[in-house]
């Protein structure tokens, strides 16, 4: 489905980090499209820059080698441009090194660098150089053009990167002292533009691109292009200074991922000259006191121990893992979120988890991090494949400590086991609990949320101790209700802290929702139904608590034993359901809207899976919960009136929906279809249609009691109310509802399964023509068609593979009768052409079965299918389409005149 | 400075704060959840309550019968309800000079005070709270009176009676004080001692003392109160609220700097919070609408039921009730509802600005207009023609024991299908219920109250950072049924100063200046000399001058003129003997420089000795000593004056005289 406002040209960008000038929303603290267009005066040094390598300050496109060819042919082997974008490079080129031309939309050159990535990617750049000398000269102007904007400085250093990433092209490049030029000390790095962080991404990202080979390494350190990046990752700009550490990164992975890698035995010294810098300046960033210096090389690290799996790997880690250790020694250890993220990278790493001092590496960080900076950590360490049973049961005990400590806060007795309970470890993880409300609350969700996501892995410990932190997540749920008992100080703290915490107990709720999969001690079960209970009943539960403990809730109850033998619910579970409706009443009453809409969802839910069981069916009837959930479908609030109808659509496919036609209801006895085809037909609102129409299609599929009675009145019914319908995706639902009826008419679809040993078979003529008729009278046939050149594509899709299905079905309608042409066929024909050509007000008349066919088979449709496929900006995206779009805002192409006004 | 505390309720304080020769009485609030005691007063002769058994005592004894009845295990009082009073005792009330008035129901008592004590001073209220309060007596009142009743029990009151009596009667206190209500002229004379203000305006006390109401944001007018001289202050907490409900916001700023800060009037349920309890109130009235149930809503007349009723027009079309009718009773309804809409200035911003437009500034004005909210005086009269079921009544009284709440009670109790939702905080609603017993209707408690709960003191305190904190005890731990609960007290430093009733507190605090005026002439004659940088001093000779507790420094008046002498001086023109003022003398002395200055004048054999305090001089011919400390000299010498002359003389040309 196209999204108008994002052409897929864009998508790209979205994913990838967004550079400077590109308009996309960022958080503070980041550098904005205005700050980079601001900062464009004042020069700026770089401390600490090396002089070296042969700098051209000129760039002087006389010493510049000829291209070889004039003009290139546009089928050039390795050339991937075609002769329009050919043609209309250079005037682009122009106007982009023009100060007084500025490139309005920063959007137009990313694309342009994403097309010229796909060209330098589909064959050589030196040949699209020497083929479009323009660009060559584009970025020798470009250093030497005073008041040029720094996103066409920035785009031009990206592209001179992408261009020397091949390394012909480089030495070509190299040979004009063109790369010198733009990025040394000639280039923006020295002059005002620096100011803009714009350029210093463009400056960064293009050394990124050309780190491809031997040459741009060096070429990286003879022009001391290194000390530059290391001053960078100090960037105000959180994108320069991220994107400093991303090269540095690479530029490491690039060294030891080289052939040299291969070699055993190979000492640090055997490195590139500029890997050696990088580590050297990584392991006097690790020995500095300042912590952002020491998370920028961590960063770096492990980064770059994420992608380097060989042995260079192993001889990196040997040597920054003392200067690594040492950090430990320091209280507080600086930078623990990023030493937390290296030791993870390095112990994922194949090559180096076999390291004995690895795993004591990580013990010892372990018992040296925080509880809230350990926490992450013990979870990583969890999640590894291999890893020493010690280490993982000291990780675990980690991880296990803040709930050990709340449940001994609340407990008098010494706890349920499972838990750990060393006394040294228990302060700290106390300190932390009472220092102050936020670390409390922080240390509580990060260990709730870690516990919740390694419960699923498969590598989670074993023994799992489901009682005790089913007792945890019960008790923190008391803390927060006020009603835990406080055992000691510590608990009387908690419970002051805890008190109507919403986001502890929402991490909570959704622990205890997730704990309902194991299968745990029974004895547990009415303690933790109370406490849902209690949070479902309670006035101060906030909406988004009730709607958790509704999610939890239904867990639990989908996930309750059942006796053995009997299809009834376990005495525990019933009595449970015998208070929780009047609960779910009072919700369904209450004057929140998200409260009512939670419950509906609930209600819809818990209908669904137990529909067949007696107990479930004896007590939702014995309550109001049928009633009030539809009276609900006239709620003010139309998401409520949405989850009302799929609610009462389920409760009346399952027969458990109020009795009807009770004194009390003004207006008498009414069919429920009614009440629903009235909200598909008048709902000012989209959701409640859509759920109208699933409700609808289910009914169908199900054979509903009401539905099955007239179907064919039912099915015209519903298609007549959808094909009016605003809402694509109701008329896209009404297409779901068509392929159902289809099926139960014609029998299924082609078969799922490419590989089916032989289609299904034809229905019988007599019957074909039957249903054919049948479709006739409901007017199938006119939505189908009608939803053919709907304006949305995927309405369009969908019918087109409803009446391609139709089509073949239909085949052997074309028997001896002939059912071809005749007048009805040429009308609707004729209709069918307006209704294309977006004229949709004229009816297209009562069909007949024969005339319906014959318009199916002049219908092109697999053409129309093949149309629809390709994507809705398909003609709006091509390369050429850029370059005259940029070169009509920039005014080249002279069209200014005629406005489109 | 002292604080009087003279009722124990926290919420219904009656405080006597005696300052700079000022009594002030700060809020008189009438406790009466005595009333609880009493059987109810039914509008319409009800056969269950007359028919109940008398209550005799274990021996036997029926001599009580007569006054105590039981019902379900409770025993109740069978006679005119009668309220606990705030202390009298404890102190003369006569010398009250002003009494504060924080909100309209931290005034019930103030007939009783004004009328019966002897009371001559001027009562300080908003107008808002006046007319409220007044509402709130008047329909106190009323609902006694039109039911009159014949007996009046007093044995059961008898101490050793009643320690023979059950629970809670046993442990009733002061019961001896316990009076019947007042009556509407009382009332009356009562109302017109107040003195109306308006927030932030600066009222004189005696020239002592200047009190200011702020707002409090609690009800409409209600206030706190900063009682400030010049050099101290104390802020009156009483009822606040900074929940966005109608009144205007609370006033937090002005609080700051206190040196004693009273608080009281936080809320009575500091574990539900009033927007949750909004929407139990309106769940549990939808569900029971919809079941085919009444609604019953004990309730004053004034204030959460504006709220209530804002609420109910923002939801009641949305849940589909808009056909229900609603109906307020009370003998003052009409005039509570008319009264909120007319006091714009005392509403929130919201509320203000609809007045220009102009619309009504509560919604109800809709309901009323579009018939949806009925009220009327009494049950009698339109109502029974009007009345419908199912439907949402509000009526008082909320202790159940008077008002036409007791005639629904008694009308609906009977059927499951009704409800009564019990909203105001007051009273225990089990308490209130006890009477009612057995009782078939479905009783919700769905306290609202929008007063200061403890996370919010804390803040304000914070804030506000007065140096100390005076609170009823019931605010220095947690509430009996949940002792764990250490969140619900007030958690400050230093720990707050708690009262109880009948007690008397001195505050931690001392006044140690006071301002006095110079009137300009005397100012001009002064001639201060700088002693050293920024500090200059100067003598004044004057007379003090004190009148309404203002302190002015005048001029002296001229010496009289010898008119000729021979007429008589009257005792009148006395004026103080006033010779010149000795000059005062300031600086130091350099030992050093006043030895040398010694030998120039022909003193020799000087010694000079150290001492812990400064130095002695000793000359040892003429045997005296120069004694020079950091604040005297002394000069010791034996019988030779022309001498300690002459060494006087030489240590003042070291000092500085002004």
């Amino acid at each position: 489905m196209h999204v108008p406002g994002e052409t897929p040209a864009q998508a790209p960008h979205a994913r990838a980090h967004p550079g400077p000038g590109l308009p996309v929303a960022r958080s503070a603290g980041v550098c904005t499209v205005a700050e980079c267009s601001r900062a464009d005066s004042g020069l700026t040094s770089q401390p600490g820059q090396r002089r070296a390598g042969p700098v051209c300050t000129r760039g002087c496109p006389r010493t510049y080698p000829q291209p070889r060819l004039a003009y290139p042919h546009p089928r050039s082997p390795g050339l991937a441009m075609d002769p329009e974008c050919s043609q209309l490079l250079p005037a682009l080129c122009a106007a982009l090194a023009d100060p007084r031309q500025p490139v309005a939309d920063d959007t137009c050159l990313e694309k342009l660098l994403d097309w010229f990535k796909t060209v330098t990617e589909a064959g050589s750049s030196l040949l699209l150089l020497e083929g479009s000398p323009c660009l060559v000269e584009l970025l020798c102007q470009v250093p030497r053009a005073p008041g040029l904007s720094p996103g066409v400085l920035a785009f031009s250093l990206r592209l001179a990167g992408l261009l020397a990433a091949q390394e012909d092209c480089f030495q070509y490049l190299q040979q004009g002292q063109l790369l010198p030029g733009l990025f040394g000390e000639a280039g923006p790095l020295g002059g005002a533009a620096w100011t803009a962080p714009t350029v210093r991404s463009g400056w960064i990202q293009g050394l990124r691109a050309m780190a491809q080979h031997p040459s741009a390494l060096r070429f990286l350190d003879d022009f001391g292009a290194l000390d530059t990046v290391f001053s960078l990752q100090g960037d105000s700009s959180l994108f320069v200074a991220s994107a400093a550490g991303q090269l540095l990164a690479h530029v490491l992975a690039l060294c030891m991922g080289g052939p040299a890698g291969a070699q055993p035995g190979l000492q640090a010294r055997d490195w590139p000259a500029c890997a050696q810098r990088i580590v050297g300046h990584i392991e006097e960033a690790l020995c500095s006191a300042a912590a952002p210096r020491v998370t920028q090389a961590l960063h770096v690290l492990s980064t770059t121990f994420g992608r380097c799996h060989g042995p260079w790997g192993q001889v990196l880690w040997e040597r920054l893992s003392p200067p690594v250790a040492r950090l430990l020694e320091k209280d507080p250890v600086l930078a623990a979120h990023a030493l937390v993220d290296l030791l993870l990278s390095v112990a994922r790493s194949p090559a180096l988890s076999s390291d004995s001092g690895l795993w004591e590496t990580l013990a010892q960080t372990l018992g040296h991090l925080s509880p809230t900076q350990a926490g992450p950590l013990a979870l990583g360490v969890l999640k590894l494949q291999d890893c020493p049973q010690a280490l993982r049961t000291q990780a675990f005990d980690v991880l296990l400590q803040p709930l050990a400590c709340v449940l001994k806060a609340a407990a008098e007795a010494p706890g349920p086991p499972g838990l750990p309970a060393a006394p040294a470890e228990d302060s700290a993880v106390v300190d932390v609990l009472l220092s102050s409300r936020s670390a409390c609350v922080g240390l509580l969700c990060q260990t709730l949320a870690h516990l919740e996501l390694l419960l699923p892995t498969p590598q989670r410990p074993s023994p799992w101790p489901q009682a005790a932190l089913l007792g945890a997540a019960v008790t923190v749920l008391q803390f927060c209700r006020g009603s835990a008992v406080p055992a000691s100080g510590v608990g009387s703290r908690l419970c002051v802290t805890l008190a109507g915490c919403v986001r502890v107990q929402r991490a909570a709720l959704d622990f205890l929702g997730a704990l309902s999969q194991d299968t745990g001690p029974r004895e547990l079960l009415p303690r933790v139904f109370a406490v849902l209970l209690d949070y479902l009943a309670s006035p101060d539960s906030s909406p988004t608590v009730l709607r958790k403990a509704f999610q939890a809730t239904l867990r639990w109850l989908l996930s309750s034993p059942q006796p053995p033998g009997s299809c009834d619910l376990d005495p525990h579970t019933q009595r449970f359901l015998g208070e929780l409706l009047p609960v779910l009443q009072k919700r369904l009453c209450s004057p929140c809207w998200e409260v009512r809409d939670s419950g509906l969802e609930f209600l819809a839910q818990v209908t669904r899976s137990w529909a067949g069981q007696a107990g479930f069916r004896d007590a939702l009837l014995a309550s109001e919960v049928p009633e009030l959930a539809e009276q609900l479908l006239q709620d003010p609030e139309s998401y409520v009136r949405a989850s009302a109808v799929t609610a009462v659509g389920l409760l009346s496919g399952r027969g458990l929906h109020a009795a009807r036609g009770s004194p009390e209801r003004p207006g008498g006895p009414q069919s429920l279809l009614l009440d629903l085809l009235h909200v598909l037909s008048t709902d000012s609102e989209g959701f409640p249609r859509r759920a109208a129409m699933q409700v609808f299609t289910e009914w169908l599929r199900d054979g509903h009691a009401e539905v099955a009675a007239d179907p064919e009145r039912f099915v015209a019914r519903v298609l007549q109310a959808a094909s009016q319908d605003l809402d694509w995706e109701v008329r896209a639902q009404g297409l779901e509802l068509a392929r159902v009826f289809l099926a139960q008419m014609l029998g299924q679809p082609g078969p799922d399964c490419p590989y089916a040993v032989a289609p299904p078979a034809a229905p019988a003529p007599g019957r074909l023509a039957q249903a054919l008729r049948a479709l006739c009278r409901v007017r199938l046939f006119e939505f189908a068609f009608r939803a053919l050149f709907d304006c949305d594509r995927a309405v369009a899709q969908k019918s087109c593979d409803l009446l391609l299905f139709l089509r073949d079905r239909a085949a052997p309608c074309d028997g001896p009768q002939g059912m071809g042409g005749g007048p009805d066929a040429a009308s609707a024909e004729a209709t069918l052409q307006r209704w294309r050509a977006g004229e949709q007000g004229q009816p297209l008349g009562p069909l007949e079965p024969e005339a319906a066919v014959a318009v199916l088979r002049a219908l092109d449709l697999e053409g129309l299918r093949g149309a629809l496929a390709e994507s809705s900006d398909h003609v709006e995206r091509s390369p050429q389409s850029l370059l005259q779009d940029m070169l009509a805002t920039v005014g080249v192409l002279g069209d200014h005149e005629a406005d489109c006004y | 400075m002292k604080l009087y505390c003279l009722s124990g309720h926290p919420t219904l304080p009656c405080n006597v704060l005696k300052f700079k020769s000022t009594t002030i009485m700060l809020d008189c609030g009438l406790d009466m959840t005595s009333t609880l005691n009493f059987l109810p007063l039914p509008l319409v002769q009800s056969a269950r309550l007359s028919n109940l058994p008398g209550w005799s005592l274990k021996d036997g004894n029926v001599f009580l019968d007569k006054e105590l009845k039981e019902c379900s295990g409770h025993v109740f009082v069978d006679s005119v309800p009668e309220f606990c009073l705030p202390e009298t005792e404890l102190i003369d009330l006569s010398t009250v000079d002003v009494i504060l008035i924080s909100n309209y129901h931290c005034m019930m008592a103030l007939p009783y005070i004004t009328e019966h004590t002897g009371f001559t001073g001027t009562v300080y209220a908003t107008e808002p709270t006046v007319q409220i309060g007044r509402l709130l007596m008047e329909e106190l009142v009323n609902f006694i009176e039109r039911v009159p009743k014949a007996q009046s029990a007093s044995l059961w009151k008898n101490k050793d009676i009643q320690r023979l009596l059950p629970s809670p009667l046993k442990d009733a206190v002061e019961v001896s004080t316990w009076r019947r209500c007042y009556t509407m002229q009382e009332v009356n004379s009562a109302l017109s001692k107040i003195q109306l203000v308006g927030y932030s305006q600066k009222i004189e006390l005696f020239g002592a003392v200047q009190v200011t109401p702020l707002s409090s944001g609690y009800a409409l007018g209600s206030s706190n109160w900063i009682i400030q001289s010049h050099y101290e202050k104390v802020s009156y907490v009483s009822g606040s609220s900074l929940l966005t409900t109608h009144p205007q916001p609370m006033d937090q700023a002005a609080l700051k700097n206190s040196d004693v800060l009273v608080l009281t009037g936080l809320t009575q349920i500091p574990t539900a919070n009033p927007d949750g309890m909004v929407g139990e109130f309106f769940s549990n009235l939808a569900l029971t609408v919809r079941n085919g149930g009444n609604v019953l809503v004990p309730c004053y007349p004034s204030g959460v039921i504006y709220d209530l009723l804002e609420c109910l027009y923002q939801y009641i079309d949305s849940a589909g009730l808009s056909s229900l009718p609603f109906y307020f009773i009370s003998p003052v309804a009409n005039s509570s509802l008319e009264f909120s809409q007319i006091f714009a200035e005392w509403l929130c911003h919201n509320k203000q600005t609809k007045v220009y437009l102009p619309e009504p500034p509560f919604p109800h004005a809709e309901l009323i207009q579009t018939n949806k909210l009925k009220h009327y005086p009494s049950i009698h009269g339109d109502f029974s023609n009007d009345f419908r079921q199912p439907c949402v009544v509000f009526t008082g009284h909320p202790s159940l024991r008077f008002g036409d709440v007791v005639h629904f009670m008694e009308l609906w109790g009977k059927s499951s299908l009704n409800t009564v939702i019990f909203t105001e905080p007051d009273f225990s609603y089990l308490e209130a219920l006890a009477p009612y017993q057995p009782l078939a209707m479905k009783c919700i408690y769905c306290p609202i109250d929008t007063r200061l709960n403890f996370i919010q003191v804390s803040k304000l305190l914070k804030e506000v950072q007065p140096l100390h904190v005076v609170c009823p005890e019931q605010y220095t731990q947690p509430p009996p049924a949940q002792p764990h609960r250490m969140d619900l007290m007030i958690d400050c430093q230093p720990p707050p100063m708690s009262y109880r009733r009948a007690e008397v507190l001195t505050l931690p605090f001392k006044r140690r200046y006071e301002k006095i005026e110079i009137m300009p002439e005397l100012a001009d004659s002064l001639v201060p000399v700088e002693m050293k940088p920024g500090i200059s001093l100067a003598t004044v000779s004057a007379v003090l001058h004190t009148k309404d507790n203002k302190h002015v420094l005048q001029p002296l008046p001229r010496p009289a003129q010898p008119t000729g002498g021979k007429k008589r001086k009257r005792v009148s023109d006395d004026v103080p003997d006033c010779k010149g003022p000795k000059p005062l003398l300031s600086g130091c002395i350099p030992v050093e420089q006043f030895v040398q200055t010694l030998e120039k004048h022909g003193f020799s054999d000087i010694k000079v000795e150290d001492t812990a305090k400064g130095h002695i001089v000793l000359l040892q011919e003429a045997e005296t000593l120069i004694q020079i400390e950091e604040d005297s000299t002394h000069i010791i010498c034996d019988n030779d004056e022309t001498l300690r002359v002459r060494l006087r003389d030489l240590v003042l040309k070291f000092l500085q005289k002004f």
